[in-house]
C-alpha cells in the first residue's frame, strides 16, 4: 500500500456546463425531453399542435374579406379547394357589432368615452400616476352618461350636486347636530334633492342657458357598447354598494342587518335572468302609464344590485379573513368606525379579496350578454339579428368566433390587472 | 299583508293596462314616433342591414302604418321582441303593434287580450330532412329525432302530428334558427320542423339545398298577422285598414309606381276613395284622406313588398302559394273600401 496521496493544491477554474443542458437545447432536453414518457408526451402533444394548427390556418387566412355575401364567400371558397372562413360579415358588420345601432356621425363621441374611461381609470389602477388626476376620475361618472346619452349638460351637473350636498352635509352639520343625525342628513338630504329639486333646476337652468348636445335614445345602444355601458357601470358601483352591504351584514344595528342579509340572500337566491325579467316586463306593467323608464337603465340597476350582493360576500370573506386584533388595534388608537374601516380594515380586507373581486367583475361582465334574451341588442343579440339577413344567413363560426375573441380580449385584461395589483400589494404576511 | 301588496300592484296594472289602451293614436301622434314591436331577427322578415336600418316583410308594414299615421315610414321606432317578451312588451304598451310572424290563435286573441287586425302570411308547419334519410312522408317518421324551436306553436303542432298519427319522435328543443340549422346540419336530428316559410329561407342558405328536401305534409295553419292591444279599437281599425289598403292596392293594380298618377283621379271609384281623391274613408279613420296612399307609398303594395322582402326574386325565394290574391287561387281576401 502506497502512501501516495494527491492532494489538488489550487483550485480548478469553473467550466462551462456541458453544452446539452444549457441554452435552448438545455431547455428542451430538460423540459420537454427529460423522459421516455415525457418524449412521447412532447411528440404527441407537438403533433396536435400541428394537426390543429394545419385545421384552422388555412380557415383563418381564407380570403373572403371583400366577399359581400354568404354566396359570394362560397364562390371564392370554391376555388380555394380547401374550407375556409367568411370574413366579409366581420368587414361589413364590425361598427355594428361595436356601437349597435348608434348614429354613424356621433360614433366619435363613444370612442371618446372610451378613451376618457381609461384616462378616469388610469390613477385608480395605477397609483405612480399624479394624484391630481383623480379629480378627472370624480367628474368621469357624470361626464360619462352625458356623452353617451346626449342631451343637456345640466342633469349631470344637478345629479354631482347632490353628492356635493351629501358631503358638505355630513362635514358641516356634524358639531352642529351629532355624528348620528349628520350620518342620516347625509344620505337622506341628496335624495330629496335628486328626487324633488334637481329635475326642475335643471330643466330651468337649461331654459336659460341650454348648454346641450344632441341626445341618442336607448334603443340605439347595442353591441359590444352596450356590453361595456352595462358592465362598467355594474362594476364601478357595485364595489362601494357591495363595501356597504358586506358592512351592514356585520353591523350590530339590527335593522341595518337584517336589511343586508334581506338584500343579499334574496338577490343571491333568484337567478340574474329572473331579475332582467322583471325589468324588461314586469316593471312596465307596473309603472304608470305614460312614464319612460329607460329600458337600458332598468337593466342596468338590476345587474348592479346582482353584482353588489355577490360583491358584498366577496368582501364579507375579507373581512372574516382578518384577525380580531385589527379590529382591536383600530379602537385601542381611538379611531371611529368609519376611520377605522377607511385606513384599517378596508385596505387590508380589499386585498385579500381581490382575486373574488376580480372574478366577480368579469362574471358581471360576461353576465351582460344575457340581456340578449330580453331583447337588448348586446353582441349575442345583434349577431342573432345579423345572422337574419339574407345575405349572410348561415354563417356561425366567423361571428361567434369574433366575440368570443373580443370578451377573451376584455376578461384576459382584467385578470391580468388582478394579478399585477396582487403581487404589488403583496406584503409579506403569509 | 303580502296579498294586500300583489292586490293593490295588480289593481294599478289592471288600472294602467286600463288607461294605456285609451288612445293610442293620440299617443302615438305626440310621440311623433310609432313604437313597432318587431322580430330580434327572422330572415325576410325582420332584420337591420349594414347601415343600422331594419328591413323585411314584417318591418315593411310597420312603415307603412307610420306612414299613414304619422306621414313618415321613417317614423318608427323598432323594438326587437323575442318570442318570451313580445306579448308583455305589447300588453305593457311598450310597443303599439306588434308585427312579429305571430300566429293568430283563439287562445291569444281571448286570453291574452290582444286583437289580431287580420293575416299578412299564411304559413303552415312543415319538415325538412335530408334526401338521404329516404323518407318522402312526414308519417315515415317514426321515431326520428326533430330539431324544433321552443317556446312557439310549432311545439305544440308536432306533438299533436304524431299523437294523431301513433308514431313517435325524440324532440331536441333548440332556441334560434340559427341554431336549429347548425344541429340539423351537424346530423343532431333527422328532421327540421317549423314554418315553411323558415324552412325554404333555411334551406336557401345551404352549400347543397338539392340534399335535402321538404317534406308534402303541412301539418298547422299558421296565419301570422300583426296584432294590438283589446281595448282599443279606434287604432285596431287604422292597423287593420292599413293592412287592407295594402292587399286591395294589389288587386287593384295601384303600385309605388303608379301612384301618383291614380291619385289625380280615375274612372275606379274604389280606387278613388282609397287614394282619398273621393269619399271621406280617411277622415272616419281619424285620419287624413291621403293616409293609404302614403301607406302604399311607403314601399309598395302587398305584392311589391313581398317580392322584395321574400318573394322569388330573393335568396328566400318563396313562392306566393296562399298568399296570393283570392283572384289567383290565393286567400288574400281584402273587404271592400265603401
Amino acid at each position: 500500500m502506497s502512501n501516495t496521496h494527491y492532494v489538488r493544491s489550487e483550485m480548478l477554474s469553473e467550466q462551462e456546463p456541458p453544452a446539452a443542458t444549457t441554452g435552448a437545447i438545455g431547455w428542451v432536453r430538460e423540459n420537454l425531453f427529460s423522459s421516455a414518457f415525457n418524449s412521447v408526451v412532447t411528440l404527441l402533444a407537438l403533433a396536435f399542435i400541428y394537426w390543429l394548427l394545419a385545421q384552422a390556418l388555412p380557415w383563418m387566412v381564407s380570403p373572403t374579406w371583400h366577399a359581400s355575401s354568404l354566396t359570394e364567400c362560397r364562390e371564392i371558397i370554391a376555388e380555394l379547394g380547401y374550407g375556409g372562413a367568411c370574413w366579409g360579415i366581420i368587414r361589413e358588420r364590425w361598427l355594428q357589432f361595436m356601437f349597435g345601432f348608434y348614429p354613424k356621425e356621433l360614433y366619435w363621441r363613444v370612442v371618446l368615452d372610451f378613451i376618457l374611461l381609461f384616462v378616469a381609470l388610469a390613477p385608480v389602477l395605477f397609483t405612480h400616476l399624479p394624484r391630481k388626476m383623480l379629480y378627472f376620475s370624480a367628474i368621469y361618472p357624470f361626464l360619462m352618461p352625458w356623452l353617451l346619452w346626449g342631451g343637456t349638460i345640466w342633469n349631470p351637473v344637478m345629479a354631482a350636486l347632490g353628492f356635493v350636498i351629501g358631503y358638505l352635509a355630513s362635514r358641516h352639520l356634524a358639531p352642529v347636530l351629532g355624528n348620528l343625525a349628520a350620518t342620516i342628513l347625509a344620505f337622506v338630504l341628496p335624495v330629496i334633492w335628486w328626487i324633488f329639486l334637481s329635475g326642475p333646476v335643471a330643466d330651468g337652468i337649461a331654459s336659460v342657458l341650454p348648454l346641450a348636445i344632441q341626445s341618442v335614445e336607448s334603443r340605439a345602444f347595442g353591441g359590444y357598447m352596450l356590453s361595456i355601458t352595462i358592465g362598467v357601470v355594474a362594476i364601478a358601483l357595485s364595489l362601494p354598494i357591495g363595501i356597504l352591504l358586506a358592512l351592514g351584514r356585520q353591523s350590530n344595528l339590527l335593522i341595518v342587518r337584517s336589511l343586508s342579509v334581506g338584500f343579499i340572500e334574496f338577490i343571491r337566491g333568484v337567478p340574474l335572468i329572473t331579475l332582467l325579467f322583471v325589468a324588461s316586463t314586469l316593471l312596465n306593467i307596473f309603472m304608470p302609464p305614460g312614464t319612460d323608464f329607460d329600458i337600458i337603465l332598468r337593466v342596468i340597476i338590476m345587474v348592479t344590485l346582482f353584482a353588489s350582493a355577490y360583491m358584498a360576500e366577496v368582501i364579507r370573506g375579507g373581512l372574516a379573513a382578518l384577525p380580531r386584533g385589527q379590529y382591536e388595534a383600530a379602537d385601542a388608537l381611538g379611531l371611529d368606525f368609519w376611520m377605522a374601516q377607511r385606513l384599517i380594515i378596508m385596505p387590508q380586507a380589499l386585498k385579500i379579496s381581490i382575486p373574488g373581486i376580480v372574478s366577480t367583475f368579469i362574471g358581471v361582465f360576461k353576465d351582460t350578454t344575457l340581456v340578449s334574451i330580453i331583447g337588448l341588442l348586446d353582441p349575442l343579440g345583434l349577431s342573432r339579428a345579423i345572422l337574419a339577413d339574407a345575405a349572410w344567413n348561415g354563417l356561425v363560426w366567423e361571428i361567434y368566433g369574433f366575440i368570443a375573441v373580443m370578451f377573451f380580449i376584455f376578461c384576459f385584461s382584467m385578470s391580468r390587472y388582478s394579478m399585477y395589483l396582487e403581487r404589488k400589494l403583496q406584503t409579506g404576511h403569509r | 299583508m303580502k296579498k294586500t301588496v300583489l292586490v293593490g300592484a295588480l289593481a294599478v296594472a289592471g288600472l294602467s293596462a286600463g288607461v294605456a289602451g285609451a288612445a293610442t293614436l293620440d299617443d302615438v301622434k305626440a310621440r311623433g314616433k310609432l313604437n313597432c314591436g318587431a322580430n330580434t331577427g327572422l330572415v325576410g322578415f325582420a332584420a337591420p342591414n349594414a347601415n343600422g336600418e331594419w328591413e323585411g316583410f314584417d318591418v315593411a308594414f310597420c312603415r307603412a302604418v307610420a306612414a299613414a299615421v304619422l306621414g313618415d315610414p321613417t317614423a318608427v321606432e323598432f323594438i326587437p321582441t323575442t318570442g318570451k317578451t313580445r306579448f308583455t312588451a305589447l300588453a305593457s304598451g311598450e310597443v303599439d303593434l306588434l308585427a312579429r310572424n305571430t300566429t293568430w290563435t283563439f287562445t291569444r286573441d281571448i286570453d291574452l287580450k290582444f286583437e289580431f287586425v287580420g293575416v299578412n302570411y299564411y304559413d303552415g308547419q312543415g319538415f325538412m330532412v335530408p334526401k338521404e334519410l329516404g323518407v318522402s312522408s312526414a308519417k315515415e317518421l317514426d321515431g326520428a329525432t326533430v330539431c324544433i324551436q321552443t317556446g312557439t306553436t310549432t311545439e305544440l303542432n308536432l306533438a299533436d302530428f304524431f299523437r294523431a298519427n301513433n308514431i313517435s319522435y325524440e324532440p331536441v328543443p333548440v332556441e334560434t334558427d340559427n341554431e336549429a340549422q347548425q344541429q340539423y346540419l351537424a346530423g343532431a336530428c333527422d328532421a327540421y320542423t317549423t314554418d315553411a316559410s323558415g324552412l325554404a329561407a333555411v334551406r336557401a342558405t345551404f352549400e347543397a339545398p338539392g340534399d335535402h328536401i321538404l317534406l308534402p305534409e303541412i301539418i298547422s295553419k299558421e296565419p301570422l298577422g300583426p296584432l294590438v292591444r283589446h281595448g282599443d279599437n279606434d287604432w285596431g281599425d287604422i292597423v287593420r285598414w292599413t293592412l287592407n289598403a295594402l292587399i286591395s292596392a294589389e288587386e287593384l293594380g295601384i303600385t309605388s309606381a303608379n301612384i301618383d298618377e291614380l291619385s289625380s283621379g280615375t274612372d275606379n271609384p274604389e280606387i278613388n276613395r282609397i287614394l282619398g281623391t273621393e269619399g271621406s274613408l280617411g277622415e272616419m279613420l281619424g285620419l287624413d284622406a291621403e293616409w293609404a296612399k302614403r301607406a302604399i307609398k311607403a314601399g309598395g303594395n302587398y305584392g311589391e313588398l313581398f317580392e322584395k322582402n321574400v318573394g322569388e326574386t330573393t335568396p328566400i325565394g318563396l313562392a306566393r302559394g296562399l298568399n296570393a290574391q283570392w283572384t289567383n287561387g290565393g286567400l288574400l281576401y281584402s273587404p271592400p273600401f265603401r
